[in-house]
């Protein structure tokens, strides 16, 4: 796998470009006092959503972008932390926001367990392993020894939660800035975890797992620990779920939901986060978008079907694959510097030709 | 004493339905050393296809011999056009090109054929050979099927230059390129003998479990559990494991865990095999070098 | 609740932009609700286009279809239906998103037929909340008539409870000393069914009754085939099959049944009652003796091409959906369901508010509706939120479902 360029990464304070989109993010809902449009609160359901699949999509790339272990299954660990919030809500009565941190301590010792099979499994084996696991999820969620607790089929329906007394919102307006804050939380997390030791020996291990061996990493623990970490966040993403949704139920977290995250991981771009929210986004947004195509289509073309819109987005996968297999944070990211190299072209040095080679082809 | 009998004889029945898609996927994966999750889609849609001849009118084997011809093309054109230019991308935008090949041939098939159940007819004269029905002359002609496709497979890998070939690509491109093997075509040929093969595992399996979009879904789990349990790189293997895994199937969901726990046998079934021979019971065992 | 003040001020902003609309009571009353104008009423709906449940989604493009119909014949009292109807893939969540797309984006004045037990029940406290018409719900689940609790939610077909309720009835009566064998699909519509079941030995025998069970098998949508778990079944030695399966599992039951000699009372549920899809491929001669309770007309069966609605149901699908299947039952679901839900907006009349709606909807008395088993009439009330309660017996006998019996109506 590729590395690509993390000068954000490696630089020494917060980027900026992160901050102003924070807080860019934050003025969102104020939006509401001036707007006074009945779908202002869809919006902010949909903004809810988007943090949400941008945390489950930053664990998968935590684990698959940082750390090169491929995950078709991811929908498992979403599905785990969202009924360990609903049933710790719904049966023992917790307050939601306890919730998370609940969920995130038995998705990262779920995702730790799973971690120790996969360390001796590669690319497409463990592909195919993961994928097992998607596929089996369902069907354990309904088994009828913990249908006391899961709700089995039906599921679970929870009760959504209300604003903290005084505070002028409404709920949704407050549920979107509580995914905010977890969502701003995690990604600082993240970035912090990427900039230090660990981050770098995930990478290395991605890069040349028997070279960051032979350096001395032990590729083993840093292996299971990427995958329980990577669980703890998908996990916290599906607790928020439940929350925000309030219901959950067997049917919501089939294998489709981890093809789901795979895409929006590849679509925003493989170790970049960014490109976690760019994915988040696509993911909530895609579906309306190939729902218009599939209308356009049928109409331009006169077709006697509706064009499926899975087979849209398999055909943006395959077109992604070809022209930007780093998503679209990686195409941003080629474009800033093939601006940047317009600008400002590097002045040849009679002296250290050599230098200004590998500047190039490392900036590609 | 006879119900555990007949509980077998229903597990040898359903694995010779995973032998024969573990026969593609092994297909695939000897020559071209990857995965294909988009195996049990294209097996359905090519077995659509035939269902259509049919319909028009086709005599069935000769609807069954343009789908293989139809299938072989279909499968060579996959490579040649989807795949060849990912040629030397990493591993994970492979898998999501078979994961985007399976959401479109789904999906293709459901708009153009309904996602009503279709039945699809069967070769073999109907009625059962074995007292008490436990076997259908279908099933038995599926287990022939399959072990005639074994033979003809593995007298293709070990006997004939091509097969040598093939292997020879997948195994080492490299050094078969500096041998004069064409190693792109070779791909291509595999990837078209697969779908191949699954259009004839799809076509023997739409009698017994009747045609449908989601028809591969559940078994494609099983069908690879199947070729790891006997070894990927083994087509006989693959066959083999495909009765295995069949037959503990059912008999760990009669008697052990009930049939709701079915899916997580298979997963587990799948991580133990990866994690503790992931060469199979008949693989040969592999050393990377550095 | 801190939110009030906000919700308030945005109704009374919309009370207050409605006020011109609301005439006096002198002349006819023009009462608009959200998505109605002078030509036109939205109405949204949310099923499975894609995904695995994909194949219930033809039921939304015969709704599309049967507007479209009434469109060309000058609309519902001069206004065109449209229609949005989106994919939810059968995903709870974004049944949820949709809903909330439906209602406070494109403003929708209800939402019609929305499908599926887990989707409807994830927006079912919304609905209520929200006070928007969540009309005619696409699932068997018996839980959706409550007016007491969930006013603006409102059921359509018999509900899977009660007609499992009346299978074990007759096996009760008909069956001596029986021994009871169950297949279910794993999913909500097998719990639903098993319940009405047992809730029908039970009153018929007693809490003991369940020991009337010799076993329930279970099967996954993702299984190959069943053969294992009738395999089973056979096993117990039961002379009562209760099959909960929907078309593809209940072929291959029917058949393997057959093929290993079990002849047991067999009981085979509505949703798997088809003579084209299940019937036919599992072999008539298999079938025979088969019972079942229906309420639509069997689209595959010729049976019924000498009454006048089918062939008018015929036309249509010829005329507006000419590449659709017509053994599919969802193409006669669709036609009933948008059926009735034009009655009620004929009875609205001018008045289309969603309070009206409700009104009107729980107002629909002895209404004949085309497609449904001869006999079977809609009714609806203030406390009757079910408004098909009624299912008709009947026998496989020869290449067709034969009526025996009685009409079975569910008490109120």
């Amino acid at each position: 796998m590729a590395a690509q360029p993390h000068s954000w990464a490696t630089k020494a304070g917060i980027g900026w470009g992160a901050l102003v989109f924070w807080l860019f993010m934050a003025t969102l809902p104020l939006i509401g006092f001036v707007w006074d449009d009945p779908s202002f609160d869809y919006w902010m359901f949909m903004g809810q959503s988007m943090l949400i699949y941008a945390i489950a999509v930053l664990g998968l790339n935590l684990l698959t972008g940082f750390n090169g272990q491929i995950s078709l299954g991811h929908g498992a660990f979403f599905a785990l932390g969202a009924y360990i919030a609903a049933i710790l809500m719904n049966d023992a009565g917790w307050p939601y926001w306890a919730t998370l941190p609940a969920a995130a301590v038995v998705c990262f010792g779920a995702g730790f367990l799973f971690g120790f099979p996969a360390l001796k499994l590669e690319g497409h084996y463990l592909a195919l392993a993961t994928f097992s696991l998607a596929i089996a999820v369902p069907q354990l969620l309904k088994h009828k020894a913990i249908t006391h607790w899961t709700g089995g089929v039906s599921g679970l329906v929870l009760e959504k939660p209300d604003p903290p007394f005084g505070v002028p919102l409404s709920p949704d307006q407050f549920l979107y800035y509580f995914c905010l804050g977890v969502a701003a939380l995690l990604f600082w997390a993240a970035f912090n975890l990427l900039r230090g030791r660990t981050g770098l020996g995930l990478m290395a291990i991605r890069d040349h797992a028997m070279a960051a061996a032979t350096m001395g990493i032990d590729t083993a623990l840093y292996k299971t620990i990427a995958f329980g970490i990577s669980a703890l966040f998908t996990g916290v993403a599906g607790a928020l779920s439940a929350i925000t949704v309030a219901y959950v139920a067997p049917d919501s977290f089939t294998l489709q939901l981890s093809v789901y995250f795979l895409v929006g991981l590849v679509v925003g771009g493989l170790s970049s986060l960014p490109g976690c929210i760019i994915g988040g986004v696509f993911l909530v947004l895609v579906q309306n978008t190939a729902q218009s195509i599939s209308n356009w289509a049928k109409g331009t073309f006169a077709l006697a079907y509706d064009v499926p819109p899975w087979a849209i987005y398999g055909v943006v996968l395959l077109l992604l694959m070809y022209l930007l297999p780093t998503g679209v944070a990686g195409g941003i990211t080629r474009l800033r510097v093939w601006v940047a190299r317009r600008l400002a072209p590097p002045v040849p040095r009679a002296s250290e030709p050599a230098v200004i080679q590998r500047q190039t082809t490392e900036a590609d | 004493m006879e119900f555990f009998i007949q509980q077998i004889a229903a597990g040898l029945t359903s694995g010779a339905i995973y032998a024969c898609v573990a026969l593609g996927l092994v297909m695939i994966f000897v020559s071209t050393d990857h995965i294909n999750f988009a195996q049990g889609e294209m097996a359905m849609f090519s077995t659509y296809l035939a269902w259509a001849l049919i319909q028009a009118g086709i005599p069935y084997w000769v609807a069954f011999g343009l789908t293989i011809v139809f299938s072989f093309f279909g499968g060579l054109l996959i490579q040649r056009v989807i795949l060849k230019p990912l040629e030397t991308a990493p591993v994970l935008s492979l898998v999501v090109c078979f994961i985007a090949l399976l959401s479109i041939f789904n999906a293709i098939a459901g708009m153009v054929w309904s996602y009503t159940v279709k039945q699809f007819p069967s070769p073999f004269p109907a009625g059962s050979m074995i007292a008490g029905g436990l076997v259908s002359q279908h099933q038995i002609g599926v287990v022939a099927v399959t072990m005639i496709m074994l033979g003809i497979l593995t007298v293709f890998f070990r006997y004939t230059t091509l097969g040598l070939a093939m292997r020879a690509a997948a195994q080492n491109p490299a050094s078969a390129r500096l041998m004069g093997v064409r190693v792109s075509w070779m791909l291509a040929l595999g990837w078209g003998l697969a779908a191949s093969i699954g259009a004839v595992a799809g076509m023997l399996v739409a009698p017994i479990v009747f045609l449908d979009p989601g028809m591969m879904a559940g078994i494609l789990i099983y069908g690879f559990a199947a070729a790891l349990v006997g070894g990927i790189g083994n087509p006989g293997g693959a066959v083999a494991g495909g009765f295995i895994v069949g037959v503990l199937e059912n008999l760990v969901g009669t008697y052990l865990i009930g049939n709701e726990l079915k899916l997580t046998l298979a997963l587990i079934l799948v991580v133990c095999v990866l994690t503790l021979k992931p060469a199979g019971l008949f693989g040969r065992v592999t050393v990377k070098r550095v | 609740m801190p939110n009030i003040t906000r919700r308030a001020t945005i109704l009374g902003a919309s009370t207050l932009a409605l006020a011109p609309l609301a005439r006096p009571a002198i002349a006819e009353a023009k009462k608009y609700g959200p998505g109605v104008t002078d030509t036109e009423i939205k109405i949204g709906n949310t099923v499975p286009y894609s995904g695995n449940a994909s194949a219930y989604g033809q039921v939304g493009r015969a709704h599309s279809a049967y507007f479209r119909m009434i469109n060309d014949q000058g609309g519902v009292n001069g206004r065109k239906i449209n229609y949005i109807s989106l994919d939810d893939g059968y995903s709870p969540p974004k049944t949820v998103e949709l809903a909330r797309q439906l209602v406070e984006r494109d403003q929708v004045l209800f939402l019609f037929a929305t499908l599926g037990t887990a989707p409807n029940t994830a927006i079912h406290k919304y609905m209520n909340q929200r006070k928007v018409p969540h009309l005619f719900v696409s699932t068997g689940a018996s839980k959706w008539g409550d007016p007491k609790h969930y006013p603006w939610t409102m059921g359509f077909a018999p509900d899977y409870h009660t007609e499992g309720y009346i299978y074990a009835q007759h096996a009760l009566k008909n069956v001596p000393n029986p021994k009871i064998a169950i297949l279910r699909q794993n999913d909500d519509m097998g719990v639903d069914y098993l319940d009405g079941f047992m809730e029908g030995i039970k009153s018929g025998l007693g809490p003991d009754g369940e020991k009337k069970i010799a076993q329930i098998a279970t099967y996954e949508v993702t299984d190959p085939t069943v053969d294992s778990q009738m395999l089973q079944l056979k096993n117990t030695g039961a002379n009562v099959f209760f099959n909960i399966t929907t078309p593809k599992f209940a072929a291959q039951a029917i058949k393997k049944a057959a093929e290993i000699g079990w002849k047991p009372a067999h009981y085979l549920v509505n949703v798997a009652a088809s003579i084209g899809v299940v019937i036919k491929p599992a072999g008539y001669e298999n079938a025979q003796g088969i019972i079942t309770a229906l309420y639509q007309k069997d689209v595959t069966d010729p049976f019924w091409e000498s009454y006048p609605d089918y062939r008018a149901w015929r036309e249509w699908m010829a005329k507006y959906q000419p590449t659709a299947n017509p053994m599919e039952s969802a193409n006669a679901t669709g036609y009933i369901q948008a059926f009735t839900l034009m009655q009620v907006l004929k009875q609205c009349g001018d008045e289309l508010t969603r309070e009206n709606i409700m009104r009107q909807a729980a107002n629909l008395k002895d209404l004949e509706v085309p497609m449904l088993v001869p006999g079977i009439r809609l009714n609806t009330s203030p406390t009757n939120f079910y408004p098909l309660r009624s299912v008709h017996p009947a026998r496989l006998e020869g290449e067709h479902w034969k009526l025996f019996g009685e009409l079975m109506t569910k008490a109120e």
